[in-house]
């Protein structure tokens, strides 16, 4: 949101209106609030609590993930391999529980397995100087391509059974609330202490905004690379647990589903631009919200598959469209390989 | 000739022995033509498998058994696996065309992506099964579900538990696929052809969940949210219902909910049926498909008659499996079929 302006009592809202339209954030909020108006007016049990959890649980998974995908994309990369590295090593450490090894060293194992993925992949970037996009494509397809050949045939499996602790990740309630939003919840407080609070996060923010001038100024840029990537992938385990734990199975074939599109959609509706150096976690929880009142509005709604991608695909394109408007190109911003 | 006593005990003896060692040959049982024939015959052949993708139940389950049987009779198989890609696909049969084998096993994506190609190739004289997925394209053979069958069976069962006064509404909610399959364009057509004779019924929900589990969880969380007395669901496929049934078990109505799926009757979905988690299971049956698949390659390839000359079809029988008669003969897993 825009910072500038004073904030006394005498501005109406009239006034305010005006400062959100003036920023991409401010516009996908507004639209979510007039979603979320015209959904509670028109359908029944919209405004249910029921519902709200329902709404929000629909889109923890995705909001976790685009967590991940936010901590790079603000140090001005992208990782597209995130899907790939989730369904591997969670399909992983379920095919080797039922080989017979303990369960919990199985998902140490499938942990280990995401933090090495990710670390190569940030080593790709840092010191091969890959641009971001190509690394993360090329190794998503590596790295699905190896669980299928090496870890696992099958691409649907299973939770391994007598794994009751497992269920309640994404069964259980504490509170009356779904274990998987304060999964969501308390990630996003961990994200945002550790971008606002530490040397860790500034450094992200300055390796955005200008990675030239980051180098030159003595930050370990290089090292910084890989710990991104090493973290968006441990993310993207952590949210496949979670999803695995939830729907009592991993299904590889996510790999090839619309799933990372829809974490890039979180991101930049959110306000996070691609070009880096701006955003936070508020950004992050935007745009899971707007897409999860979109998502619940139109399965109330019974509105057709095809339709309903559609709705995606143009709510992405004007959010593009309005973050370019509003944070435009220039020689700063604009880099070689630029998305 | 006369003969003296050592002569025709000579003859006797030499009779003796004749006649024994012919007893003693057939002892041994008569070659059948036939056998040797049919061991024989296919060495050399070669047969390719174009599934949608290797990697789930059903294509490995097939993949399995025509690999045995290529083993046993002594034929080339191989898979060319696209990985759920049209696009690979089309290039792997164009390619086939070209290199042609003398039989393609083909699993359509949905009914009009192949349907030039398939032509094409039988044009080319390559003999073309099609198994479980059907295309446009009428070919030498067809062998898998009647899936306007399973929707019919399906939408009865419903109509059973949710017709006017008999469940808790008439509510129903269906949850497909992807909307250009084979699998979910005929059977959606089973399921109307049933519910439109049922004006009662009411499906409040028709949400397309690209076979995720996931999706599927959310998007049943959100119609029981809309709807708390719904009836029943149907689901187009297993495992994508594992998700429909979970969100089912978690809002507390696997009492209230009838829950029918499809799917090739392996042992996880049976397990989904033992607990409770799906009402009605009907199963295509993939050990019977392979056996039937296994029989259609050697009749085709056995024939002298021209690739797309005679086209035949066989839809298998389904298995409506119940928590009643969930057991060994109905279930499988991969391992029983290597």
């Amino acid at each position: 949101m825009t910072t500038r302006g004073a904030t006394g009592s005498e501005i109406g809202s009239r006034r305010l209106v005006e400062r959100l339209l003036r920023s991409q954030e401010g516009i996908v909020f507004l639209l979510a609030l007039a979603a979320f108006v015209l959904f509670s007016a028109t359908l029944p049990s919209f405004l249910s609590a029921g519902n709200l959890l329902v709404l929000i649980r629909s889109v923890s998974i995705l909001g976790i993930l685009a967590l991940g995908m936010a901590v790079v994309v603000i140090a001005r990369g992208i990782d597209v391999s995130m899907i790939a590295v989730m369904v591997v090593s969670v399909s992983w450490a379920f095919v080797i529980t039922r080989a017979g090894y303990p369960f919990e060293v199985a998902l140490l194992i499938g942990a280990g397995f995401a933090l090495v993925a990710g670390i190569v992949i940030g080593a790709l970037i840092a010191f091969g100087e890959v641009p971001p996009i190509f690394a993360t494509l090329a190794a998503g397809s590596v790295i699905y391509g190896t669980g299928r050949t090496f870890f696992f045939t099958l691409e649907m499996q299973n939770v391994p059974p007598d794994t009751d602790w497992f269920r309640l990740i994404g069964q259980g309630n504490f509170l009356g609330i779904p274990v998987t939003i304060i999964a969501f919840g308390a990630l996003c407080i961990v994200v945002q202490v550790v971008l606002s609070r530490t040397r860790f996060g500034w450094t992200i923010y300055a390796m955005g905004n200008n990675p030239q001038a980051a180098r030159v100024t003595g930050l370990p840029t290089r090292p910084m690379i890989v710990a991104q990537y090493a973290i968006s992938a441990f993310i993207a385990y952590l949210a496949g647990l979670i999803l695995a734990s939830s729907a009592a199975a991993i299904n590889a074939r996510l790999f090839n589903s619309t799933m990372i599109y829809d974490i890039l959609l979180v991101v930049v509706l959110g306000g996070i631009g691609l070009n880096g150096g701006h955003g936070s976690v508020r950004n992050v929880i935007l745009g899971t919200v707007f897409v999860g009142i979109l998502l619940n509005g139109m399965t109330i709604l019974n509105i057709d598959y095809t339709i309903q991608n559609l709705v995606k695909g143009v709510v992405l394109l004007l959010a593009i469209v309005a973050d370019s408007l509003v944070n435009p190109r220039d020689e700063q911003t604009s880099q070689q390989g630029d998305l | 000739m006369r003969l003296g006593l050592f002569g025709k005990a000579l003859c006797a003896a030499a009779a003796l022995a004749l006649g024994l060692s012919l007893a003693h040959a057939q002892d041994k049982g008569l070659e059948n033509p036939r056998s040797t024939t049919f061991h024989t015959a296919l060495k050399g052949k070669k047969v390719v498998f174009v599934p949608l993708s290797m990697g789930f139940d059903l294509t490995e389950g097939w993949a399995a058994q025509m690999r045995k049987q290529a083993d046993r009779l002594g034929y080339d198989f191989e898979i060319r696996d696209p990985a759920w890609s049209t696009d690979a696909g089309t290039k792997a049969i164009q390619s086939l065309i070209s290199e042609k084998p003398d039989l393609m096993v083909i699993h359509n994506p949905d009914i009009q992506s192949y349907a030039r190609l398939l032509k094409q190739a039988q044009a080319a004289g390559i003999k073309i099964v099609q198994i479980n997925l059907e295309s446009n394209t009428t070919t030498d053979s067809y062998v898998g579900a009647d899936w306007t069958e399973i929707g019919r069976k399906a939408a009865e069962a419903i109509v059973e538990r949710c017709g006017a006064g008999k469940g808790i509404s008439t509510k129903v909610a269906i949850d497909t696929g992807v909307p250009t399959a084979a699998s979910d364009v005929f059977q959606l057509h089973g399921i109307y052809e049933v519910l439109d004779a049922h004006p009662e019924i009411q499906v409040v929900s028709q949400q397309a969940t690209e076979y995720n589990p996931e999706k599927a969880r959310s998007i049943m969380a959100t119609v029981l949210q809309q709807h708390d007395d719904l009836c029943g669901a149907i689901g187009i496929w297993d495992n994508q219902d594992t998700g429909t049934a979970s969100a089912i078990k978690e809002a507390g109505k696997s009492d209230q909910v009838f829950l029918v799926t499809s799917g090739g009757g392996n042992q996880v979905g049976c397990e989904n049926v033992k607990n409770g988690l799906f009402n009605l299971y009907i199963s295509y049956n993939v050990p019977l498909q392979g056996d039937l698949l296994n029989q259609e390659i050697v009749r085709l390839l056995m024939s002298d008659a021209t690739a797309g000359e005679i086209q035949t079809m066989y839809f298998n029988p389904l298995t409506l499996i119940t928590p009643e008669n969930v057991n060994q003969r109905n279930c499988w897993t991969l391992d029983d079929l290597k």
